[in-house]
């Protein structure tokens, strides 16, 4: 025995001998039955609404999401109504601000839960090796949670606006023009989607749920909590970017009520969105760059 | 595809894997081959998952190369027609029940969804299918993971320690399904670090320590070179059994406690020259030497080995070459 690598084992079966001749040429193997399909980003994507749609995590916090938003939207509608308030120009859309805030925890915690929960349960490796194209995975995660987070904020957001529309009737609403109308629902359920879909980026980037969506809440909240700590003068300028940059403050955007009322200053309009849109871009980047760089 | 690849071949050369200093898989080259299992041995530790996972594409070697079917994994467009792999218990979402878990595996290669019934059947958890995996128990969970391997009706298999957690009766089964998928032709890989369950499994073994590849042998050829068979001889009239041992041409060797052991399997002619001489013996019992004793010894070297490698920087070939010996130093 020379050495062990000679490739001659003793108990091959028949059809493996004679090695060098032609080696393996037709050799039998095994040939399945089953169609070989090229896939691309649809397949993924099938596979990833079939993830979805079947674990609880979805539903309850969709769930409570909408439960929040249609919920904390009757509740304001109820008292505003029922009160003398006037609400002296104002439109009556600005009233759905409240819900969609609190409800905005709920889509982000989804978002972190469908990159982040697969690194704890191990899911991200049978992810991985059924689709190696590690820019096709998180393409069609992101495809997927953004569409369904995109139409459940629509509906609720929608059913909301409807609602307060008709309920404040008589309490001095401005019946909100076309383009409000466009904002309130379209443009607010955009940016709570590209909210959810940041933190599912963050998730792919923290492979930690509790840790993430610790970030973002954390992102949510601070800016405003800090800057209700900032008492001197000289930090008037921090204070008020803070405030005017703030996600809640970006939110209110879109029922044109700016939180800082004071100044006139900070994102208008459509800002906002293409605030989130420029974040949530360069997050996909990185979080794409890390994904193909580390080991799963 | 660039060289005589051929379909179910696994191709590793020079993979290396390093995690800062550590080196886990040091320039390890072996090919795995259709119609057969093939076992991968190594104590704890010794890198086989690690191997696995970057023939998966999951972990990026620091060098070297592994292709399968002559193709980086990252190439195969829809990869669990190619390679079906169980790699770690439970690597799913506990609340996804059974069926859900491989439907989205299988549209995730546009496998058709039928073959998901199929897989349950063949595993036997069509019972449990619509059941949340959370809830499985260990053989369970290893069934549905062997399921998803099958989901694609690959070419080549790989399984990690596959009968790790398990009871008789899945052992058996697991043993039974890899001898039935390799003679199908198909390509057969599976890690283990006991030597016994290879020993019943395995046609063709890779051995390897400390990230490094120790042997690559055919079973029967590890079987007849390790398994070293010896007769044991006590006697109260040992000196003149030796001479007499001695006269016949055996070579006896003294190992203690008055024993004397024979290579060979010579016990009756040991046995009918005593009597013939009239010398009493106390025993006289054919012996084998274990293979787990065997590929203890083949590992321990390669921690022997990888001690003094920092002072003679050579390659693997000194590893190579000792292995097989061990016994005889033993």
């Amino acid at each position: 025995m020379s050495s062990p690598q000679s490739q001659t084992p003793q108990a091959a079966p028949a059809w493996q001998a004679a090695p060098g001749s032609a080696p393996y040429a037709g050799s039998p193997g095994y040939t399945s039955p089953i169609p070989i399909v090229r896939t691309h980003l649809g397949n993924a994507i099938a596979s990833e609404w079939t993830k979805i749609r079947s674990v609880r995590s979805t539903m309850w916090t969709l769930g409570v999401f909408v439960l929040l938003v249609v919920g904390i939207g009757l509740l304001t509608g109820i008292v505003v109504s029922s009160s003398s308030s006037d609400l002296s120009g104002e439109n009556a859309l600005s009233l759905g601000f409240f819900g969609l805030l609190l409800g905005s925890m709920c889509v982000i915690t989804l978002g972190v839960l469908t990159t982040a929960s697969e690194y704890g349960t191990g899911m991200i490796r049978t992810t991985m090796v059924a689709c190696p194209s590690r820019g096709r995975v998180l393409a069609a995660k992101a495809i997927v949670f953004f569409l369904v987070a995109f139409v459940v904020t629509l509906v609720a957001a929608s059913l909301v606006a409807f609602l307060h529309v008709a309920m404040l009737d008589g309490n001095g609403a401005k019946a909100p023009s076309g383009g409000e109308w466009l904002k309130g629902t379209v443009g607010i359920s955009l940016y709570i989607a590209l909210l959810g879909l940041l933190s599912l980026l963050v998730g792919s980037i923290i492979r930690h749920s509790a840790g993430a969506i610790t970030i973002m809440i954390g992102a949510v909240l601070a800016p405003l909590v800090i800057a209700l700590f900032m008492f001197s003068e000289s930090l008037q300028g921090v204070r008020d970017a803070l405030f005017e940059y703030s996600i809640p403050s970006q939110l209110s955007v879109f029922y044109a009520n700016s939180l800082n009322t004071a100044s006139q200053s900070g994102p208008s309009g459509w800002d906002p969105l293409w605030i989130i849109l420029g974040v949530t871009a360069a997050a996909f980047a990185g979080a794409f760059a890390l994904l193909e760089k580390r080991d799963v | 595809m660039s060289r005589s690849s051929v379909a179910g071949m696994i191709e590793l050369e020079g993979l290396t894997k390093r995690y800062g200093e550590k080196v886990a898989v040091n320039n390890l080259s072996f090919t795995v081959r259709p119609g057969i299992v093939t076992g991968f041995l190594g104590p704890n530790g010794a890198g086989k998952s690690t191997t696995m996972r970057m023939i998966l594409g999951l972990d990026h070697p620091t060098a070297g190369d592994v292709r399968i079917d002559g193709k980086h994994y990252q190439q195969l467009k829809d990869p669990l027609t190619y390679i079906g792999a169980l790699l770690e218990a439970k690597a799913w979402h506990g609340g996804r029940t059974a069926y859900n878990h491989l439907l989205c595996l299988a549209q995730s290669n546009g496998i058709p969804s039928g073959r998901v019934r199929d897989v349950l059947e063949t595993v036997g958890l069509t019972a449990v299918a619509k059941k949340k995996t959370k809830g499985f128990s260990m053989g369970m969970g290893q069934r549905l993971g062997i399921a998803a391997a099958l989901l694609g009706d690959p070419r080549i298999l790989m399984f990690d320690e596959p009968v790790n957690g398990l009871d008789p009766e899945g052992i058996h089964w697991i043993r039974t399904l890899m001898k039935s998928l390799a003679a199908q032709g198909r390509t057969v890989f599976v890690s283990s670090h006991l030597m016994s369950e290879m020993a019943l499994t395995a046609e063709h073994l890779v051995v390897i320590g400390q990230g490094r590849l120790l042997a690559d042998t055919s079973m029967a050829d590890f079987i007849a070179r390790n398994s070293r068979s010896y007769v044991r001889v006590r006697s109260p009239q040992r000196e003149r059994l030796l001479d007499v041992l001695h006269q016949a041409g055996i070579v006896a060797v003294e190992s203690g406690d008055g024993v004397l052991e024979v290579d060979g399997g010579k016990a009756e002619q040991i046995g009918e020259l005593a009597a013939q001489h009239r010398i009493t013996l106390h025993e006289l019992s054919p012996q084998q030497a274990s293979l787990e004793e065997a590929f203890m010894q083949l590992t321990a070297e390669s921690v022997e080995y990888h001690a003094h490698s920092d002072t003679s920087a050579t390659g693997p070939e000194p590893a190579r070459q000792q292995w097989g010996d061990g016994w005889k130093r033993g």
